[in-house]
């Protein structure tokens, strides 16, 4: 019996210890636009391959998190030609400084792109000084 | 004149050739193989964007390259995909010409109305087209297309005529 050769030396780790991830898969940025109206902000981020149920959005108190989970691919009857892209998850967090009304957060998914609208809270949204002389 | 006699002397080469061709020997006939140095550029700017592909954290295809593709085989055709996320399935077209596919779209733009403002634009928009050569003639009729979840398949099976044909031997 030939037992599997593991790295038998010590990994040093960064100080303070990174997170890691279970799975050890590729993960990817998704690219984002953010653009904000009267009422929202709103988040769209390109995420191929993820669908309604693979996605993941939170909210903890200031920071979006987005996470998207690819099913690797593998077609039956093919074998790899040759590749210009790969495929793996998508993670990516924002800090959000807006008052975002929580209760009233939406998220969809439609041809690989994530929308997220986060409105505002009531009382940022009129906010108007008024300013007197004197 | 006096450059050339300088240097040949330095490397040891000595004869009665003319001065381009001890400078030529001199760098061996390899640097010379590519002609002038413009040719070149084509291939540096090439290495030049695999290597921005390569090192950027966000993956950005480069012009002409848009989008990138993969590739899977069979004896029957080619598998080939792509990911396109965001695009309207009515505005893709899939273009097959002997053994050459073309796959061309446009990105629309969000339109934002007045009053909005975008605190960041990283999504590529506009029109993109891709083509690519294969190795054989595809049977257009039976190509078929499939867009999920913002990832375009297309199957493109090899045209009858172009497979291969097992032939038989007959004993005489």
């Amino acid at each position: 019996m030939t037992a599997e050769k593991k790295e038998v030396q010590k990994q040093p780790a960064s100080t303070p210890v990174e997170t890691e991830r279970t799975k050890l898969r590729r993960v990817f940025v998704p690219k984002v636009d953010i653009y904000e109206t009267k009422e929202a902000l709103v988040l769209l981020a390109d995420m191929p391959g993820v669908d309604e149920k693979s996605v993941d959005v939170t909210l903890e108190k200031d920071i979006l998190t987005l996470r998207g989970v690819v099913a690797p691919r593998a077609y039956k009857g093919y074998s790899a030609g040759f590749a210009e892209y790969r495929e793996g998850d998508y993670e990516r967090a924002f800090s959000v400084s807006e008052e975002v009304a929580r209760d009233r957060i939406g998220a969809s998914v439609k041809n690989g792109v994530l929308k997220v609208v986060l409105p505002k809270a009531e009382p940022a949204k009129a906010k108007k000084i008024a300013i007197t002389a004197g | 004149m006096k450059y050339s006699k300088e240097l040949s002397r330095n490397c040891g080469i000595r004869g009665s050739a003319s001065k381009e061709k001890e400078v030529r020997t001199m760098f061996g006939p390899r640097i010379w193989r590519f002609g002038s140095l413009s040719d070149w550029v084509p291939e540096v700017q090439r290495l030049q964007n695999e290597m921005n592909r390569i090192f950027s954290g966000l993956p950005s295809p480069a012009p002409g390259n848009d989008p990138l593709i993969n590739v899977w085989v069979n004896n029957e055709g080619v598998l080939l995909t792509a990911e396109l996320p965001g695009i309207d399935p009515e505005k893709l077209e899939i273009a097959v010409l002997a053994d050459r596919v073309t796959v061309s779209g446009s990105r629309e733009p969000e339109l934002l109305k007045e009053g909005e403002t975008y605190h960041r634009r990283e999504r590529s928009f506009g029109r993109f087209s891709r083509s690519v050569e294969l190795p054989f003639k595809v049977n257009s009729d039976k190509v078929e297309a499939k867009y999920e979840k913002g990832l375009l398949e297309v199957r493109l099976p090899r045209a009858e005529e172009d497979k291969p044909r097992k032939i038989e031997i007959r004993s005489a």
